[in-house]
């Protein structure tokens, strides 16, 4: 680690300054992101089977939004409230990862 | 048939069966850098010291055409020898046979040897090179896996287990090294992952190769999956026979006794720190400089390098350390170095070895990300590993011990039975900056220049609390020593412990927070 030196950076733990080397774990982690309920996101990787809804659509809460496919189930992806589909991100037969936007709701 | 003749034969049957996969398979092997389970074996065991197990043992599959097939030894070699003249178990995958896949036989075979391994209490050394599960086999191939795993876990604690990943190791057989103590990997060799490059890119449509997915580097780095990595298999071997002089046979033993060394430092300890308690250090080199011949053997070197674990001799006996390493992330606490360091605590502690925790760290990592994964959890592992151990347990309070960080480095509270302090040690419930201004919040609003109030109450916060002074004045510290001392009031300490007897009321097993 001595041919480390130059890469010393400041870190701050409780309000004082520390001069020392990252990981790469930490120099990579994402910031926090304060969740939106609007959006609805993919909680699991796998595969959008049918859209049950269009856009524009107005949507009443429980009602079925989409069919996901992940790990051999069929998941049903409701609708979180009463409102209507704002934007959809995706289409029938595309694979998604986790976290990813599906569907926009106001 | 005479005497010689049947002598002659055997030797023909066992040329045979030697081969494993026949040439061909082997120069396949070879072409992909790996050596092959025999010549493994015969590279990490003593000369001539092998002897093998189930030579002739052939599989008993009769579906999918398997009754035609003739795989030797059914792909893993099994047996006894000695490293260092230390007695071992062992056995290895044979790549070369069917890809090493596991079937009923050959999980039969490893199950026998680790069954004598524990009966034997002697180290258990598995090499793994195997495509999987021998799919032909089905559920018997499951049955397998899950014999090997109930034994990795009833030997967990009583003989030391070993596992060394030198080609494939997927899917559930990854479970084994997983519950194993120490796992070896090999760059460019080793692969474990659960699903592989494959399923995910027909799940998700990601591409990523093997390496960037579970190669050596990965679970050195990133997973803590491994404990050790190396370039080459020959240094990897080296390795395991290195960790093997460190360790006893079983639980009932101590590591053999070396002959005591003078480290081979020569300067002052004291020129190793900073008196800026902000300006980093290598704690390795302290380690260095107290340890016999200056020898230190890490640990989990490349995961979580914010605390450094591993083993040392002092006066020829083997102790484990554990010490902030102020060089990455400050020496912080966080979930992977509170995971790291409380299974090398429990390790020590199932082995009969004394522990040596050097302390330098300003607390617990702040962030919504250690909060969300758990650091309350992680962090409460260290606390539960130094409290249940029973082992001599000695700390040294180099500079910064702060707050949660002071109870869980093995502080007195947790039942340390030496703490030493340097003269440098600031032993507080927080960073003096941080606690002046919680204390003196209405003096430092209401001065007419708040900053240069802060800086006076910090000082003075400084003065009279960032010391070892406190601490000792209550007892809490047993002694405040200089840095050259150290060396001596270790070994000290660790001669007087010799026969420490601690005993903890009966249980069938505490609730660590897994």
């Amino acid at each position: 680690m001595e041919d480390k030196k130059q890469d010393l950076v400041d870190f701050v733990v409780d309000t004082r300054k520390y001069k020392t080397l990252l990981t790469t774990k930490c120099a990579n982690r994402k910031p926090y992101k304060i969740p939106n309920p609007n959006e609805i996101i993919s909680h699991i990787p796998g595969t959008v089977i049918e859209l049950k809804k269009k856009e524009g659509a107005k949507v009443k809460e429980g009602e079925v939004i989409l069919i996901h496919e992940a790990m051999k189930m069929l998941n049903k992806v409701l609708m979180p409230f009463d409102g209507k589909i704002k934007k959809i991100y995706v289409e029938a037969g595309q694979k998604i990862p986790k976290g990813h936007l599906m569907v926009e709701v106001e | 048939m005479s005497l010689k003749k049947h002598i002659l034969d055997l030797r023909k049957r066992r040329e045979k069966v030697q081969l494993g996969g026949g040439e061909k398979a082997i120069e396949k092997q070879m072409a992909m850098g790996k050596m092959t389970a025999r010549s493994r074996i015969l590279a990490l065991l003593d000369n001539e010291s092998f002897t093998e197990f189930d030579l002739f043992v052939e599989h008993e599959a009769r579906d999918f055409g398997m009754d035609k097939k003739q795989l030797h030894g059914d792909g893993v070699i099994i047996g006894t020898g000695n490293i260092y003249g230390a007695p071992v178990c062992v056995f290895a995958q044979d790549f070369t046979v069917a890809g090493g896949s596991l079937g009923l036989m050959h999980a039969r075979k490893i199950t026998k040897i680790m069954d004598h391994a524990l009966k034997m209490r002697v180290p258990l050394i598995g090499i793994n090179d195997s495509g999987g599960a021998r799919i032909q086999e089905g559920v018997n191939s499951l049955a397998g896996y899950g014999e090997i795993f109930y034994r990795n876990t009833i030997a967990s604690g009583v003989i030391p287990q070993i596992s060394v990943i030198l080609g494939p190791c997927a899917g559930g057989a990854v479970y084994s090294p997983a519950l194993t103590d120490f796992v070896f990997v090999v760059d460019k060799i080793s692969k474990m992952f659960i699903t592989g490059p494959g399923v995910i890119k027909t799940v998700l449509g990601e591409e990523i190769s093997m390496e960037e997915l579970g190669g050596a580097k990965v679970h050195s780095e990133i997973t803590g999956n491994a404990h050790f990595f190396a370039n080459s298999e020959v240094e990897c071997f080296e390795q395991i026979k290195k960790l093997i002089t460190f360790i006893p046979w079983n639980n009932t033993q101590k590591a053999k006794v070396f002959p005591p060394r003078e480290p081979k430092f020569k300067g002052k300890i004291e020129d190793i720190i900073p008196s800026d308690p902000k300006q980093p250090y290598d704690v390795r080199d302290v380690i260095k400089a107290i340890v016999d011949d200056s020898d230190f053997f890490e640990i989990m070197e490349l995961f979580a390098p914010n605390i450094v674990i591993g083993f040392g001799r002092m006066n020829g006996q083997t102790i484990g350390f554990v010490a902030n390493q102020p060089l990455v992330l400050a020496g912080v606490l966080d979930c992977d170095s509170s995971d790291k360091a409380a299974r090398f605590i429990r390790y020590c502690d199932a082995f009969n070895i004394p522990i040596i925790t050097l302390e330098d760290m300003p607390g617990y990592l702040p962030g919504v990300d250690q909060e969300h994964a758990g650091v309350i959890r992680h962090g409460a592992k260290m606390l539960y590993a130094y409290s249940e151990a029973t082992v001599p347990k000695i700390t040294v309070i180099l500079r910064k011990a702060y707050g949660g960080g002071y109870i869980a480095m093995n502080s007195r509270h947790l039942g340390a039975d030496f703490m030493f302090a340097w003269p440098t040690a600031e032993i507080a419930v927080m960073g003096p900056e941080g606690a002046a201004n919680i204390i003196f919040k209405k003096e430092i609003e209401e001065a007419e220049d708040s900053n240069k109030m802060r800086q006076l109450k910090v000082k003075e916060y400084i003065e009279r609390f960032a010391n070892p002074y406190v601490a000792a004045a209550k007892g809490y510290v047993d002694s405040v020593i200089e840095p050259e001392e150290t060396r001596e009031m270790l070994l000290h300490a660790i001669e007087v412990s010799t026969n420490k007897e601690d005993h903890r009321p009966h249980k069938k097993h505490g609730i660590p927070p897994f």
